[in-house]
Formats: structure tokens, C-alpha cells, sequence
């Protein structure tokens, strides 16, 4: 029991923090197209200023939670995946500079630099991320004797589709994110731009869930359970609420965008179960969550820590994000006694 | 190359890198809490541009802090999977346990506290300065409880292959960890209020805003005062807990070779690991060794040679640093004694050779700080998990050498770069006169 618990706090760990920082990543992708000079691109970045550091700990906390409660599953997970790993880990350190560097020297070809930092490395762990994932949804090469893929051998025709799937979820996410944190004319852009990528989120969308089907077994849970079959609807309607929605309220729309992320998250998530990580090889060597997990004593302590201190982080993140819901003006990006990036 | 060697190589740049970052962080985030509740009682402004003036060199140094702990994190799993899978049941809780308590407190405050100044009250403001420091704090305490367990396991069986927890709450209060914790969250207290000191001794040798730098120099020399005296008496009972639990680390700490009951100690010592022997030993205080150790004169202080010798630690660089580290942490003792006189004496701006002397020891504690860590996990070695896991264990299977070279390659890359700007950047910063600093809109 304590297994599952853990499995659907695993798997809700990563589609929040996916859910959060993917608008941070989209809008790194769209600033430098959104924005047509320095003080619109100041203003894109400080939609995301205050809260693009508290998302990131969703990650390190998926991380570290993986770690707690599934260490076998970690160390494989990390080691295997270690060349896309890697790339994310570096973008995230530049991304995560490139804000705090950006305004420190007041020099066109310093801004235009970071600018180009925060797009890019933007962009790969957006992808890479759901290249990682897509191949978890396949399974790994390995059996007793360890690993058998390379870097290569992630990036197969169904990993690179749910990379790009990924991608324009995250993108998105983010344009929807500035069509109602950003102000004028580069709302104006941003709401464009949500529209223009929509049909193409649609269609590529569907390509994942028809190959999802030949690719992976991820199907099979829903088939032996239909009942889940409600949270892939619910992933659809939020899809096609979110284009509803974007002719009458973006606010709307941006949390069916998140209901989306969530969703999409979850479908993998349950065709996983009871993998964490399959193996491609031989059924025999799947990490589940049994074989793969922390002792049944860890696995309470680490609920009662969860029970008490999530449910605080949630509050005051909520807090947090309520406090800064206002768009941002050009006015303040000018006012001297506030902070901005 | 062997992948243990890389592996090891790779950590130890990471996490020297990371740590120094992180220990101001520590200190710097109390320090400008302070500051802040100074402003938030007396309502003097003086108080509310020296908050942002230290605040914009806080958030410097806190950027590269903060991303390069993510490296950690993920180093455990890519580069030593077998170490992660054998003490995962015990090692990941109190990482998960960090990042819930301390991550989130600290980086959703620091946005409110960043952004925050038109938004919120400015009790509340003040509040969310402490919040980022206690969460910076609380974050220490949940990383070193995981080393210490690194250091001193316990609380543990062997089951199933693997260390499985039993008693949860002995490694979070074993002696070891809550030492630790104190020490490093004092040493970073020290690297805080030296830079502080530090930089208001710049000013104060120009004649820059004299009044606020003499206020920031007085908070930094007193708190400075209060975390070097604390680092130093942490410090020997820390050194006392290593005695006790890690035997060889404390032989190779003191450079002692043969089993000795009433052990001397050499002021002035060099070792020769090659012949097992010291090869100077001069300025010998009788007994101060056992006194130091056990806090008895004719305690017994085991040597190198009677353990086998593939179970002790390099000796020459943990000797090293932990006297270099003893020293420094005793100048600094001095050093806020005498700033703590001068102040009372209101004699500060007349010695102006002291002045410079604050200025050019910013370096020391950081330094004192990565010898400490040296010391740590150098004095470990050949153990990953002492006494139960070798290092030569822990490693990945599934990785290759080519492909830690080139993570290795690109940490050094991107760190070098990184951390060249973050401290030009910090250069910039602290030599700017505040007034100019707190008009100035964008950063």
C-alpha cells in the first residue's frame, strides 16, 4: 500500500513541477520572439521572477523523493539517462543564472547574450525532458548485465515525438501564461502566439497517443481497467477547453493548460504502473515499485513528512503566486524602488 | 583513467565549488535579516539601503548557490549509482526531507522578498528575510545529517543487500550530525560577517557613507564575534566526536603513526607517508594531543600504523588542511576580538592598517570553509559510507570513463565561467556606493 501511495506521489511530484516550471521554459522559448525590445523582454522575464525558483524545487524535490522512496529505480535512472541528464542539469544552471546576470551590466551585447542563454537552454530541457520520459514509457536496453543503450538509443523516433510533444505543451503553457502576466502589446503577441501553436499542440498530440500505442504497452492498464480511462478524457477535454476558453477568458484557459500537463503526466504515469522503469529487454528485469523501493519503514516516515509539510508548501506557494497575480506593467519595470530583473 | 578516480574528482570540484556559495548564503541571509529588522524598529533609512545594498550581493552569490546544489542531487545518481541504491533507504529521505522543508521555504520567500517591496508590509518583508535565512539554515541541518550518516552510521540494519533504516531520529540526533550542523551553519556565520566587515572596510578606507558602513561593520563584527568563538568551541568538540567515531580520520588529522597513551602535540610537523613516520616533528606540547582528543591527559590516541593500510586516509593533504583550518579559525578569533575592542573604543576609522587587513581577509574563511570539507571527506577515504561501503565500490556500472571526462569537462567549463562573472559581478557590487546601487532600477 505504502508503495502506491509513494508510486502517485512520484508521479504527482513530476507532473507539478512540469505543470510550474513548464511555463517558466516556455516563456524563456517565446521572450526573445514576444518581445521586441529591452523593456518587453524585461517585462516577459519578470512575469516568471518571483516564483520560477520556488518551481524548480519541484524538481529537486521529484528527485529527491525518487530517491527516498525508490533508490534502486534513482540509481538507475540517473546513471542510464546520464548523457541527457547531464544537458539538463547545465541548462538549468544557465538558465537559472541568465536571470540574475542579465541586468547586472548595462551592455547591449551582455543583455543580447543572456537573452540567448535563457531561449536555448530553455528549449533543451524542454525537449529533453520528454525524451527521458518518453523512453521511461518505452523502457530502458537493460537486463542483468546493466545498461545497453547509448545516447543514441534515446533518441528513437517515439522518445524525439514525445520530446516534441513536451515542447509545445511547455510552449503553450508559457504563452498562455504572458497573455495574462504580461501587459499591452506583448499580451496582444503572446495570446497570437497561444492561438497560432494550438492546432499544432492538437495534432501532435494525437500522433503521441496513436504511437503511444505501438511503441509502449502503456495501454494495457487502461485496458484491464477502463475506469481509468476518465483521466485521459479529462486530458482531451482540457486540450479542447483550453482553445474554448482562449476566445473568452486566457486565465481560464491557462488552467485547463495546467489540468492538460497534469493529465498527460498521470496517463503515462498509470500505464507505468507497477514500473517506475520498464525494461525493454525482458519484462523480468522491470524496476517496480516493489522491487525498486525503500524499506516499508522509510516509505511511513517519509508519508508522515510529506502528510505534514506539502500541504504547507502548497499553501504558501499559493501565497506567493496570488501576491504577484498582477500583470506586469512597463510602469513597473521603471518604478526605482522596486526590484525587477 | 579509472572511473572511481573521475568520479571522485568530478564530486570534489561540484561540491568545493558549490560550497563557495554556499556558506555566505548561510551567514549573508542572518546578517541581512538583521539589517532589515534594524530598518523594520528604528524606521532609519540608513538601515533600509544597507538591507538592499548587502541584499543585491546576497542574491548574487545565492544564484550560483542555489544551481550548483542541483548538480549534487543528480551527481549521487549518475556518478554512483551503487553507493545510491546500498544507502538509498537511508541517504534520500533526509534529501527529500531538505527540499521540502528548506527549498520551498527558502526560494518562494526570497521571490517575495526580491520582488516583494511594494507588495507586502514591511514587517512581513522583514519576515520573509527570515524566513530565507532559517530556510538556508533548516537546509544545512537536512545535508549534514545525510554526511554525518556518511561519517557515523547508525540507526541502520543490513537487509536485502542494502543499509535499511531502523531508528530514523538516531541519525538526526546522533552526536555527530548535530555537531556538524553546528560547526559549518558558524563557519558560514564567519564567512558572512568577514565579508560584511570586509566590504564596510572598503568604504569606510574611502570615506564612502561613512555613517552606514560603520553600522554595517559593528553588525558584522559583533555577530562575526559570536560565530568565530562558536565555530572554534564547535569545533573542538566536533574534533572530539571524530575521535571517538572515526579513529583513522583523527590519526591522519594529527599525522600520528605509532599508538600513543598521553600523546604530545608538534606545533610544526611534516609528514612522510612513504616511511610511515613524521619526518620533522618540532615544538612538542606534552599530553596536548590526548587533551584535545579524549579531554584527558593520558587518554590514548591510536595511530596510522595500527591499521591495516589499506584502511587509512591519505594523510599529508588531511593534515594539511586541518591545520590550516585550526589556524585560521583561531586568527579569526583574534581578528573579531580586536574589531569588537575597537568599536567600544569608537576607534575603528583611526586604524586604518586594521581596515585593510578586513579587506584582504574576505578570502580566509572560504578558505577555512573548503579545507574543512577536505578534511571531511579526504579524511574519510578509503570509505564512501565509514566502515561499511568503499569508495572503489560506489561508483556507476553502467557509466563509462569517456562519459564522466566529458560531464567533468563541461562542469569545469561552465563553473569557470560561471564563477568568474558571479564574482566580477560581486566585485562590481560591492564597490558601488549604496545611494547609487538602490536608485539603480534594473538588475
Amino acid at each position: 500500500m505504502l508503495n502506491v501511495i509513494w508510486f502517485a506521489l512520484w508521479g504527482l511530484l513530476w507532473a507539478v513541477y512540469f505543470m510550474l516550471d513548464g511555463f517558466d521554459f516556455g516563456v524563456g522559448i517565446l521572450h526573445p520572439f514576444i518581445a521586441k525590445d529591452d523593456l518587453e523582454r524585461r517585462m516577459v522575464i519578470n512575469t516568471i521572477g518571483p516564483v520560477w525558483d520556488g518551481n524548480e524545487v519541484w524538481l529537486i524535490t521529484a528527485g529527491g523523493a525518487t530517491f527516498a522512496a525508490f533508490p534502486t529505480t534513482y540509481a538507475y535512472m540517473f546513471s542510464y539517462l546520464y548523457t541527457p541528464l547531464f544537458f539538463i542539469l547545465a541548462s538549468l544552471i544557465l538558465r537559472g543564472v541568465s536571470f540574475e546576470f542579465r541586468g547586472k551590466i548595462e551592455s547591449e551585447g551582455w543583455k543580447k547574450f543572456w537573452d540567448f542563454i535563457i531561449f536555448l537552454f530553455s528549449l533543451i530541457p524542454a525537449i529533453l525532458f520528454g525524451v527521458a520520459f518518453g523512453n521511461i514509457f518505452e523502457g530502458l536496453p537493460f537486463d542483468a548485465n546493466g545498461y545497453h543503450g547509448t545516447l543514441f538509443t534515446l533518441l528513437n523516433p517515439y522518445g524525439l515525438l514525445t520530446g516534441i510533444f513536451f515542447l509545445l505543451l511547455f510552449l503553450e503553457h508559457g504563452a498562455l501564461w504572458l497573455s495574462f502576466k504580461a501587459s499591452n502589446s506583448v499580451a496582444e503577441r503572446a495570446k497570437s502566439a497561444a492561438k497560432k501553436t494550438w492546432p499544432i499542440l492538437l495534432i501532435v498530440a494525437v500522433l503521441f497517443l496513436i504511437y503511444t500505442k505501438f511503441a509502449t504497452n502503456l495501454y494495457n492498464n487502461y485496458i484491464n481497467y477502463p475506469m481509468w480511462f476518465i483521466v485521459l478524457l479529462i486530458a482531451v477535454i482540457s486540450l479542447l477547453l483550453m482553445r474554448v476558453f482562449m476566445s473568452s477568458s486566457f486565465v481560464k484557459a491557462f488552467f485547463s493548460s495546467c489540468v492538460l500537463i497534469v493529465t498527460v503526466v498521470f496517463t503515462g504515469i498509470i500505464g507505468l504502473y507497477p514500473n517506475l522503469i520498464p525494461s525493454s529487454i525482458n519484462p523480468a528485469y522491470n524496476l517496480t515499485i516493489f522491487n525498486s523501493s525503500s524499506s516499508q519503514y522509510t516509505l511511513k516516515v517519509m508519508l508522515i513528512v510529506a502528510i505534514i509539510f506539502v500541504p504547507i508548501v502548497i499553501a504558501y506557494q499559493l501565497w506567493a503566486h496570488i501576491l504577484f497575480k498582477k500583470a506586469i506593467r512597463k510602469e513597473d519595470l521603471e518604478d526605482k524602488e522596486v526590484e525587477t530583473y | 583513467m579509472d572511473t572511481v578516480l573521475l568520479a571522485r574528482w568530478q564530486f570534489a570540484l561540484t561540491a568545493l565549488f558549490h560550497f563557495i556559495f554556499v556558506p555566505l548564503t548561510l551567514g549573508l541571509s542572518f546578517l541581512v535579516a538583521i539589517m532589515e529588522t534594524a530598518y523594520v524598529k528604528t524606521d532609519n533609512e540608513t538601515y533600509l539601503r544597507m538591507t538592499k545594498f548587502f541584499g543585491k550581493l546576497f542574491l548574487i552569490n545565492f544564484a550560483l548557490g542555489l544551481v550548483t546544489g542541483i548538480t549534487l542531487e543528480f551527481e549521487f545518481g549518475m556518478n554512483w549509482a551503487r553507493y545510491s541504491k546500498f544507502v538509498g533507504d537511508i541517504f534520500g529521505s533526509p534529501l527529500a526531507i531538505e527540499a521540502t522543508m528548506a527549498f520551498f521555504l527558502e526560494s518562494t520567500f526570497l521571490g517575495v522578498w526580491i520582488f516583494g517591496w511594494k507588495k507586502v508590509s514591511k514587517k512581513v518583508h522583514a519576515l520573509s528575510a527570515w524566513l530565507v535565512a532559517f530556510g538556508t539554515n533548516i537546509s544545512a541541518l537536512w545535508i549534514l545529517v545525510a554526511n554525518a550518516w556518511m561519517q557515523h552510521p547508525v540507526g541502520y540494519v543490513i537487509r536485502n543487500g542494502r543499509a535499511e533504516f531502523v531508528n530514523f531520529w538516531a541519525a538526526v540526533f546522533q552526536p555527530y550530525a548535530i555537531l556538524k550542523f553546528l560547526h559549518t551553519i558558524h563557519a558560514g556565520y564567519v564567512v558572512g560577517s568577514f565579508f560584511v566587515m570586509g566590504i564596510s572596510a572598503y568604504h569606510l578606507l574611502k570615506h564612502q557613507d561613512v555613517d552606514l558602513f560603520k553600522k554595517a561593520f559593528k553588525i558584522g563584527a559583533y555577530f562575526g564575534l559570536y560565530a568565530a568563538i562558536a565555530v572554534f568551541i564547535i569545533g573542538d568538540m566536533h574534533a572530539a566526536e571524530v575521535a571517538k567515531t572515526q579513529p583513522t580520520k583523527l590519526a591522519a588529522m594529527e599525522s600520528i603513526w605509532n599508538t600513543k597513551k598521553g600523546a604530545p602535540m608538534y606545533l610544526f610537523l611534516i609528514p612522510d607517508e612513504k616511511h610511515e613516520r613524521n619526518a620533522v616533528e618540532l615544538f612538542g606540547i606534552p599530553k596536548m594531543l590526548s587533551i584535545l582528543a579524549y579531554h584527558n591527559p593520558n587518554a590514548t590516541v591510536r595511530g596510522l600504523k595500527s591499521f591495516p593500510k589499506n584502511d587509512r586516509p591519505p594523510v599529508t593533504i588531511t593534515f594539511i588542511s586541518f591545520r590550516t583550518m585550526v589556524a585560521l579559525g583561531t586568527l579569526f578569533v583574534l581578528l573579531t576580538l580586536y574589531a569588537f575592542y575597537l568599536i567600544k573604543k569608537d576607534k575603528l576609522l583611526d586604524k586604518r592598517w586594521f581596515l585593510k587587513l578586513m579587506l584582504y581577509a574576505i578570502p580566509l574563511p572560504y578558505l577555512a570553509c573548503e579545507l574543512g570539507w577536505i578534511v571531511a571527506e579526504v579524511g574519510r577515504q578509503p570509505w564512501i559510507v565509514y566502515g561499511l561501503l568503499r569508495t572503489s565500490q560506489a561508483t556507476s556500472t553502467a557509466v563509462t570513463s569517456a562519459q564522466i571526462i566529458m560531464t567533468l569537462v563541461g562542469f569545469v567549463f561552465l563553473y569557470s565561467i560561471l564563477g568568474f562573472i558571479d564574482i566580477y559581478l560581486l566585485f562590481k557590487y560591492a564597490r558601488k556606493v549604496p545611494e547609487v546601487a538602490t536608485k539603480e532600477g534594473g538588475y
